[in-house]
């Protein structure tokens, strides 16, 4: 923050003072209702800051020439954030996973019972990790390929800080009970209006900084962030129409109900998947592989394709989540179509990556954070070929309410999501901390090996177990009667479950070395010397000869 | 052609904007709209009742609790599934629950239709220690319910909230809302006839946690458990086959 004016500090303080003010506000209305404790959180969480802010009050004033250059700094912090919310999301999930087989592991406390940290792992991963991840990159790349600098000095702040306070909001509201029960859209209605206020600000952030670029045209990699920003908008605000108790409650009731509300859910569920966990990082495959690969992406022709084809095709995919079910058969057919359909931009998307590295075989050999994009990829390939055969109806009732899900899920969460994320940050960090390198190569490689394997080891344990469990449920004895007992069916997941949390527990082993290696690279490695002349945006009015012709 | 469109398209980041809206509305507005709209969509029963507050109540308690997580509340029209859990659930039967809980997983059984299937005293000795009843069981005790008093005065507000997204509730139901917890939990006592009267004479009024002095969240989410799949017979009636598998040996 330190290049923020005296006037911006102020301004800032001003935000943080009414933001402070609204929590005492919450606590006051919420008194010994939970919501109470989120208010006493939001007036803490404003107060820190505020104090922090007041402390570096007191300093020069930023260099002026501070508007010819990058905006890194929020960048910076939304790295930090990014790490902490990957061990803590990660952490609970192996807990979460290790309950399962050892069920007293919540040492007989209301708090960290499974269906209590389960959210908090499936909110500190995706929203806390996957989301820090895209802001951060976000910010990285839009500045990068449109040579410009971030089009204000406070909201990158306002965005990244606000954007945290939600998955506070959310993680701390799941221990003490406050939950909607929408699988990945548990927050609460007040921290899901706090949300809308932060993204639109997000989308403005975005929509002007591309405003101010001086090439021609948008790079792929954004149109990806930009799907991302919009259509999460348009997803969340739908999914959560909600009517609060009472302006004290922490509890609301969802306006819909029932089949309708089964369908909205999982077209929220479905395309959180798309346009959170896929387009988003899609922007990052688009930026860091051809970076780091240093080759052009393969086609232009395969990109427009896959970016319309998962824009257009993945809103009608939700519905697989319900075959069988009292959804209407003909939402359920018409989501299973468009759900092999899907196959077709998704490896085109996958395809287009991994023939961008034709050429560049030898350094996903040397180069560990190449092969971490490269495995990203084809995880990608992989898991999109899955959902596809899975949203098939006669497919989907063996595999439905089974494990063989939640190795899916996984697949695409530390395979692709997980992989992407630490390829673009060992890309990203050394480039904005201005540093020759990672600390320590060796590291990045070992981490590599404990990510590869902890994923193999998890997605192997939870195909079998799902298969094995959604065979034993419908095996007949020869009399026309059920074979085996609901019991019997969960005692033979017990040896893949241990599995399972094991293959975890490497994967968040790999995630706290990461963290360390991207800590003693900030403080140990040496900074460049000299500035790179073209780490710049460019100055100066828009280049006249470049807007007539393509950008490649 | 088309790809000359697009580099146009690319040049204008509010025109990109708008035209990822169009693409992406689509999917969401053929899918969801005509559920409002095709009557077939959710059956019409006479018999379907509402919840309790104490029901309510326990279903606050169950999604609280993450319940959804690992149990399904939705019967799949496949025959293993109605042989294991019973008749396959009609929209109808969640025509009220606002949120649904038909849930993704089953790392435990099904519920759609548990209600009625066990003892109140066999869900307390459950819920209190999972593995004294199913040896073999990994989930979570919850014997804190037990101990733990409902609160029964903001009750009344919930009947509200749920009447605004649709419910029917009438006034007097949501004027009695908190005697009516209490009643339906202690059987002995005067505000016990209201439940029936209000609910119908189907609706279980019972000491549901064995202990008629107060009422806890034990008593609420058993009561919930117990009206699972009991709200109308609606199910019990149609006369669909459920679908078999196709066997890969035909």
């Amino acid at each position: 923050m330190g290049q923020l004016t005296t006037r911006e500090q102020e301004l800032a303080a001003g935000m943080l003072v009414a933001l402070a003010v609204i929590g005492i506000a919450m606590a006051a209305a919420g008194r010994s209702d939970p919501l109470g404790i989120h208010g006493a959180i939001v007036f803490l969480y404003s107060a820190a800051l505020l104090i922090f802010i007041i402390s570096r009050s007191f300093g020069p004033e930023p260099d002026p020439s501070r508007i010819s250059r990058y905006y890194d700094d929020p960048i910076k912090v939304g790295v930090a954030f990014t790490l902490f919310w990957a061990i803590f999301g990660m952490f609970f999930g192996v807990w979460a996973a290790a309950q399962l087989a050892w069920p007293s592991l919540n040492f007989d406390t209301a708090w960290a019972s499974f269906g209590r940290i389960r959210p908090a792992h499936t909110t500190g991963v995706i929203f806390g990790f996957g989301g820090n991840a895209l802001i951060s990159t976000s910010f990285h790349v839009v500045q990068r390929t449109s040579r410009a600098r971030l089009a204000d000095q406070i909201s990158p702040w306002f965005v990244l800080f606000g954007y945290n306070l939600f998955c506070i909001l959310a993680v701390t509201g799941y221990f003490i009970g406050v939950t909607q029960s929408k699988e990945y859209a548990e927050a609460e209605w007040y921290a899901d209006i706090w949300l809308v206020v932060v993204w639109v600000t997000y989308f403005l952030l975005y929509i002007r900084t591309l405003a101010r670029r001086r090439e021609p045209h948008i790079y792929v990699a954004n149109w990806y962030y930009m799907a991302f920003i919009v259509v999460v908008a348009i997803l969340h605000i739908i999914n959560n129409l909600t009517i609060p108790v009472s302006l004290g409650h922490a509890k609301s009731y969802t306006i819909w109900a029932g089949v309708q509300d089964s369908m909205v859910q999982w077209w929220y569920g479905h395309n959180a998947v798309a346009f959170f966990l896929t387009a988003g990082f899609l922007a990052m495959l688009y930026y860091y592989l051809p970076k780091r690969a240093e080759r052009p992406i393969f086609s232009y022709r395969l990109s427009i394709l896959s970016f319309w084809g998962i824009t257009f095709f993945y809103m009608w995919a939700g519905s697989h989540h319900l075959h069988y079910t009292a959804l209407p058969h003909w939402v359920q057919n018409l989501g299973m179509t468009f759900s092999v359909m899907l196959l077709v931009p998704s490896w085109a998307s996958a395809g287009n990556a991994l023939l961008t590295l034709n050429g560049a075989w030898h350094k996903v050999r040397d180069d560990a954070t190449l092969r971490f994009i490269m495995m990203a990829a084809f995880f990608y390939g992989l898991s999109t070929f899955e959902g596809s055969f899975l949203a098939v109806r006669p497919v989907n009732s063996l595999s439905h309410y089974t494990d063989w899900t939640v190795g899916h899920v996984h697949a695409g969460a530390l395979g692709w999501v997980a992989f992407i994320t630490y390829g673009s940050l060992y890309t990203l960090v050394p480039a904005i901390w201005k540093r020759e390198r990672m600390y320590s190569a060796a590291l990045v490689e070992v981490h590599f090996w404990l990510a590869f394997a902890g994923t193999l080891i998890y997605v192997f344990a939870m195909w079998n177990s799902g298969i094995i469990q959604g065979l034993m449920w419908r095996t007949y004895t020869d009399d026309g009667t059920l074979a085996y007992s609901f019991v019997d069916s969960l005692l033979a997941m017990y040896p893949y479950y241990i599995a399972r949390a094991f293959g975890g527990l490497l994967f968040l082993i790999g995630a706290v070395v990461a963290t360390y290696n991207i800590w003693m690279t900030v403080r140990e490695v040496p900074v460049t010397s000299g500035e790179r002349k073209d780490d710049l945006p460019l100055a100066g009015p828009f280049p006249e000869g470049a807007a007539t012709g393509p950008a490649e | 052609m088309p790809e000359l469109v697009h580099r146009k398209l690319e040049r204008t980041a509010i025109g990109f904007v708008l035209a990822i809206i169009v693409a992406a509305s689509v999917g969401g507005i053929v899918e969801i709209a005509p559920l409002f709209t095709i009557d077939e969509t959710v059956e019409n029963v006479e018999d379907m009742r509402l919840y309790t507050p104490l029901e309510l109540a326990g279903r606050n308690v169950y999604i609280r609790e993450g319940c959804y997580a690992c149990h399904s509340q939705m019967i799949r029209t496949l025959r293993d599934d109605v042989e294991r859990y019973g008749p396959f659930s009609l929209a109808v039967e969640s025509q009220y629950d606002h949120p649904m809980l038909w849930g993704s997983k089953r790392t435990g059984p099904d519920l759609a239709r548990v209600g009625g299937k066990y003892s109140d005293f066999w869900h307390v000795a459950h819920l209190t220690n999972p593995r004294d009843v199913v040896p073999e069981s990994n989930m979570p005790a919850y014997a804190w319910l037990a101990r733990t008093p409902l609160r029964l005065d903001d009750l009344g507000s919930h009947l509200q909230a749920q009447r605004r997204v649709g419910v029917p509730y009438t006034d007097e139901m949501i004027e009695n809302a908190a005697r009516d917890a209490f009643g339906q939990a202690v059987p002995d006592s005067e505000q016990a006839s209201g439940v029936t009267e209000r609910y119908g004479e189907e609706t279980q009024v019972s000491a549901f946690d064995g202990v008629t002095t107060r009422v806890t969240e034990m008593d609420a989410l058993v009561a919930y458990l117990q009206v699972l799949g009991r709200l109308t017979k609606a199910a019990y009636q149609s006369t669909a086959a459920p679908e078999q598998v196709p066997d890969p040996n035909d």
